[in-house]
């Protein structure tokens, strides 16, 4: 089976990504993707470029959990989750889920589901360069919200 | 008994260091941060009460009531901002 969760310092193409998970089920009747990029503010600051600590291995594990939740939640075929590590800068892909499944609404709110939880529940950390010096990210109430829609309590920040 | 902690992102950087062994006695995640906030700075600071930090156990999120086992992994690392 291949691999559904990658964290990379490379790139991804979210054609090629798409397309291995079409061709391997002909059961796939819908496709939602999400795309998250470095933005060139934040907070009213200017950033000119992000880095992007993880723990290896909980990372991994943690976003394997959270599909299989999806998985439980959710009537979908496939799903598939690549974030990136190390240096970015502004307008660079950091992450990507896509979901597949028979119709739109299941694919569109699982991956919607699986964008919260990885928000406030995967051990990322992004430390972003400004013109007054580099800075940790905070955490945002907005994101642990996000999740507790789903009905899932969130104590991140 | 001993095991391994990890400190990520802010903390990794106030404490100095990414990783240590240590022996320990305390018997939940919990009393491990209290006795690392006890040996002073820049432990002190960077894993305060009342400071938002979280803890994994054996890459597992994880609270204060967590069980420490021989050999174990431990993380303290700030909220997190992936996505």
């Amino acid at each position: 089976m291949a691999a559904r969760v990658s964290i990379q310092t490379e790139d991804f193409d979210v054609a090629v990504e798409i397309a291995a998970l079409r061709h391997a089920d002909p059961g796939v009747g819908a496709v939602c993707s999400f795309i998250g990029t470095v933005r060139d503010r934040s907070e009213g600051a200017n950033v000119s470029a992000m880095e992007l600590e993880h723990y290896p291995g909980m990372t991994e594990k943690a976003i394997e959990q959270m599909i299989a939740e999806a998985f439980r939640r959710f009537d979908i075929r496939a799903a598939r989750v690549i974030h990136r590590v190390g240096p970015l800068a502004v307008q660079d892909q950091i992450v990507l889920v896509v979901v597949t499944s028979a119709h739109r609404g299941q694919s569109f709110q699982a991956c919607e589901f699986l964008m919260d939880y990885l928000k406030t529940q995967a051990p990322f950390w992004k430390k972003e360069t400004t013109p007054e010096g580099d800075h940790w990210v905070d955490a945002r109430v907005a994101d642990d919200d996000a999740l507790r829609r789903w009905g899932i309590a969130s104590r991140n920040t | 008994m001993n095991l391994k902690i990890k400190y990520f992102a802010s903390i990794r950087e106030a404490v100095g260091q990414g990783s240590e062994a240590v022996q320990t006695r305390a018997e939940t995640l919990g009393a491990l941060r209290d006795e690392l906030v006890a040996r002073g700075e820049p432990y002190a600071s960077a894993l305060a009460r009342g400071k938002a930090v979280r803890m994994a156990l054996d890459q597992v999120m994880s609270d204060d009531g967590a069980a420490l086992r021989e050999g174990c992994e431990v993380a303290f690392f700030p909220p997190v901002t992936g996505g």
